[in-house]
């Protein structure tokens, strides 16, 4: 009997470490005379650097270097390298790192951190995206011109745009001619917090023939080794990175930053082994934060509504420097409409730069940020037409023979199947069979709903290896460069491999961190694409490793390799299963009785890139940005006390298309994770700043998460419409319980309030702000 | 010019059923002294401020966020880390339940658990959460955990069937 491994609950491999205490994450390995590293950061949101004087710090005992941006001056940053690693001459965000301290101790660090003293010079803050946008506003880089570009990015110099993308398509004239009814809107979301439990933390040593070791609580291990070879001017394969398991990432783990600090620190040092570790208060500020939006829609559509034209302005908050920001404005423009069939849209997607920290990927990358300003549209929309929310999004949802805003055609492969995903959740949340609304007494409870859809904007070349390598008892170890971070992939990966090889899960082996020195190169652990890019690497290298137990059995057998098969642990002439040989038998090579051996060690390789991606075209947006959408269907049902205007979030669901659900307890977690994390933030996160762009709320005491008790009902469901060119059919779904949290919850407050709530986080002060001002 | 070098004091305290004796500085915290003098690390750092509760650990069977609990105030205590709880049923029913992902706040929600199980092993829906809001898993939507946490809890009125039906 073969055991299914594929659709099957099987347990994450690092079970038991995770459950006693004994996984290791980077701060839990300590080596004897390790050095400690802080950095001292700027009070002040904008401000020139007029002086510092580090003689204070350097009078403590213990400390071993003091350094400032002149100790290596360079800009980093892709794909506009446009950051110091420590400030040079101005700082932008309010906890920009302005020097570093190495000590022998962690606390003699901080002590000296303290003791920096910069003199500034104040500049004029810019607040908001919309402040940055501005014909008169401060420009917050002077040098955007002649900043390095690593990818597509169309920065715009002499004002606060870092990244502009264009999106045209078809005819707006024809479009706002064919409207029966307009609806405009503006929405906004602040910037907020990754708040993964685990802070950041690095180490990094260099050996005396020009190695250097980093040691960091990363998503991008290859990245960190592209970034301080390019950026240092060492040899590639002389960095090498180790990622043992990530304490939660949500994106906010895929930048690099405390890298490029802690080597400098190490160099600082003569290449002793230093640790960088953030404080809470630093991972929230000084470190990259999530991306904030403030949207224009506007949208037109047809007596039977149909939409037939969208205007759409994206101005979001990449603070100071631009890293990922400018990816994740383009990706915002690519699906800016939505999962929706519009023929004719004019989007603008801009990442501003402003004096806020500076903002990376975000787990959605984008999207729930679009998705609450298009859906909060979408229900406007509905309200006009006097059609049911859910109603019109089905008469409009895409499908096979539409085009998406880049002009790529869509078939039943490349994007999941949203009728029937809406038709799902109708059942499931009983949208038919109760009202939206219902009141009872001063409680209010209602329904909000939207749709999604998410490609992944990769680079056009990413791609993943994979290494099978058979041991003597049969087993199998699979060597890859996915991080786990909690999502749960290199267990599910194992499962991939073990159907492949039709044999025990239990028998195939995964280390728990990425060694770039060992493990094949993966682009990154992002973007939902790792059971995709690594995951078709995975089943290459189990066919090339089958290709090589047939080979071996042929010659032992006497079959052609073409009449054998693989499983069970067996190798087995395909009419007769009886005749056959065991996999120990040949994975070291086959020895004959009279010793002559044939065949080697079995290992597999495999490699994958993604194909027929293309870049846009930089004044229309044409182009193929992604392998496949993944769209799915989201609800909350929320309970308001009218008196108070506090709520609770009674029911949340999710039903997505998620063309293969590989283990079905993983999936179900990373959509409620997802879900959970989407309506912490919609709900109550954001960073507060005051007139001078200080952010008073850098503790999870006064910057507040989702807490046990507090989750709703959760009700999700799958729909599996395979993507052909993924794993056994499967689509990413790691980020995609987020997405539409944040629309879902406005729409279903903004019925029960009978008002608009067209800002995030909903939060009672909010709810009851919008009703009064409405009166 | 003032001397930077700390004073340091011998403590004593019994961690998972034995007898330690280390030095440390007055300001140096439980945390800090159970993952960097005793290489327990199981018990993370989140916040430092008392706030996350991936620290949490038994204090005379109490759970304590040993961040803001200075080590020389642990002098002579029995402490139990999550090192110290493999036997745990809470432990068994956070395995059973796949009760983690990424596993960082894992030990902090096991060992409040365990302590609230070891003083009300008949604990209600409310002291439960009551309990477990101190911590915080930013993977998750608690559903798991909260699956994991039912098992170990035996409702009061079936741990105690009275024959007078009250």
């Amino acid at each position: 009997m073969i055991r299914q491994a594929v659709g099957k609950s099987v347990p994450r491999k690092e079970t038991w470490e995770k459950v006693t205490g004994t996984a290791k994450y980077v701060d839990d390995i300590s080596s004897p005379g390790l050095l400690h590293a802080k950095i001292a950061v700027s009070p002040h949101a904008h401000a020139k650097i007029k002086s510092i004087d580090l003689s204070e710090a350097w009078k403590i005992p213990g400390v071993r270097a003091v350094i400032t941006g002149e100790y290596f001056p360079v800009l980093t940053g892709s794909p506009l390298a446009d950051r110091p690693p420590i400030a040079m001459d101005t700082v932008r965000y309010y906890g920009e790192p302005v020097a570093l301290v190495v000590a022998d101790q962690e606390y003699i660090a901080e002590m000296a951190s303290l003791r920096i003293n910069v003199e500034y010079e104040l500049l004029p803050v810019v607040h908001s995206p919309l402040e940055a946008y501005q014909q008169d506003a401060p420009i917050i880089h002077q040098h955007l011109a002649a900043y390095k570009r690593h990818e597509e990015v169309y920065p715009e110099p002499g004002t606060n745009i870092a990244n502009r993308t264009k999106i045209r398509k078809g005819n707006m004239d024809e479009g706002w001619k064919n409207s029966d009814h307009t609806i405009e809107i503006r929405v906004t979301l602040p910037q907020s917090d990754h708040a993964a439990m685990e802070l950041r933390c690095s180490k990094a040593e260099i050996l005396p023939d020009g190695k250097v070791i980093i040691y960091s609580t990363s998503q991008s291990p290859y990245v960190i080794r592209r970034a301080i070879s390019q950026s240092f001017q060492i040899p590639l394969h002389k960095v090498i990175v180790h990622t043992p398991l990530v304490g939660g990432s949500f994106g906010g783990k895929s930048a690099i930053q405390m890298e490029y600090l802690v080597f400098l620190a190490s160099r600082a040092v003569g290449g002793r082994a230093v640790k960088l570790a953030n404080s809470r208060e630093l991972d929230m500020i000084s470190s990259p934060v999530h991306i904030g939006l403030d949207a224009r829609i506007k949208l037109g559509c047809t007596h039977e509504g149909n939409i037939v034209a969208a205007e759409i302005l994206h101005l979001f908050d990449g603070g100071a420097y631009s890293d990922r920001g400018v990816v994740m404005s383009r990706a915002a423009a690519v699906d800016c409409t939505g999962p929706y069939r519009i023929d004719n849209v004019h989007c603008d997607s801009l990442c501003m730069y402003t004096n806020h920290p500076y903002s990376t990927s975000f787990r959605g990358f984008g999207h729930p940020e679009l998705t609450l300003a298009i859906e909060r549209a979408m229900d406007l929309l509905a309200d006009q037409v006097h059609l049911d929310p859910l109603e019109i999004r089905s008469r409009n949802a895409i499908g096979p023979g539409d085009t998406t805003p880049t002009q790529t055609i869509l078939d039943r492969s490349n994007v999941g199947d949203l009728p029937k995903c809406i038709a799902k959740l109708k059942t499931l949340i009983h949208w038919d069979d109760q009202p939206i609304k219902q009141i009872d007494g001063h409680l209010i409870k209602a329904k909000g709903i939207c749709c999604f859809w998410k490609n992944s904007n990769t680079p056009t070349d990413a791609g993943a290896g994979a290494i099978v390598i058979f041991n003597p008892d049969g087993s199998v170890n699979l060597l890859c460069g996915a991080v786990e971070i909690g999502q749960g992939t290199r267990t599910a990966l194992t499962q991939l491999l073990a159907e492949r090889l039709r044999m025990d899960d239990r028998m195939i082996q995964i280390s728990t961190g990425v060694n770039t020195e060992t493990d094949p190169q993966h682009w990154k652990t992002v973007a939902s694409r790792s059971m995709f890019l690594v995951g078709n690497a995975v089943l290459k290298a189990a066919d090339d490793a089958i290709e090589q137990l047939k080979n071996t059995a042929s010659i032992v057998l006497g079959f052609s390799p073409a009449e054998l098969n693989v499983g069970g642990g067996r190798v087995y002439f395909k009419n007769r299963p009886d005749i056959g040989i065991e996999v120990e038998k040949l994975v070291s090579g086959y020895k004959f009785p009279n010793g002559n051996t044939i065949g080697g060690q079995v290992i597999g390789r495999g490699s994958y890139a993604m194909p027929n991606l293309t870049l846009l075209d930089p004044e229309t947006g044409k182009g193929n940005p992604g392998p496949e959408w993944t769209v799915g269907a989201q609800a909350v049902e929320v309970e308001l006390n009218t008196r108070e205007y506090t709520y609770k979030i009674v029911k949340a669901a999710t039903v997505m298309d998620a063309g293969k659900v590989i283990n079905p307890e993983f999936a179900r977690s990373q959509v409620t994770g997802g879900m959970s994390m989407g309506l912490s933030f919609a709900s109550r996160e954001a960073f507060l700043f005051d007139q001078s762009g200080s952010i008073l709320n850098t503790q999870l005491r006064t910057y507040k998460l989702i807490r046990y008790g507090e989750q709703p009902e959760y009700l999700v469901d799958f729909i599996e419409t395979p993507y052909l060119e993924g794993p056994y059919g499967l689509r990413g779904i790691g980020e995609h319980g987020v997405i539409g949290m944040p629309a879902a919850l406005a729409n279903s407050l903004s019925t029960a309030v009978g008002v608009a709530i067209n800002q995030l986080p909903i939060t009672p002060e909010l709810i009851w702000r919008a009703v009064h001002d409405s009166v | 010019m003032p001397s930077y070098v700390p004073s340091s004091y011998p403590i004593g305290l019994q961690v998972n059923g034995e007898w330690r004796t280390i030095r440390v500085r007055a300001a140096d915290t439980l945390l800090y002294v159970l993952r960097e003098s005793l290489g327990l690390t199981g018990s993370k750092s989140g916040c430092d401020n008392g706030d996350c509760g991936t620290c949490t650990i038994l204090v005379n069977g109490l759970p304590i966020k040993s961040c803001i609990m200075l080590a020389v105030e642990a002098d002579g205590q029995h402490v139990t880390t999550i090192e110290g709880l493999i036997h745990s049923p809470v432990l068994q029913a956070f395995v059973q339940k796949q009760a983690f992902q990424c596993g960082y706040c894992t030990p902090g929600f096991i060992v409040n658990c365990h302590g609230l199980l070891s003083i009300h092993p008949d604990a209600n829906e409310e002291t439960i959460r009551i309990w477990l809001e101190s911590n915080i898993c930013r993977c998750m939507s608690y559903e798991e955990i909260h699956e994991a946490v039912k098992t170990v809890f035996t409702p009061k009125n079936a741990a105690k069937p009275t024959a007078n039906g009250s």
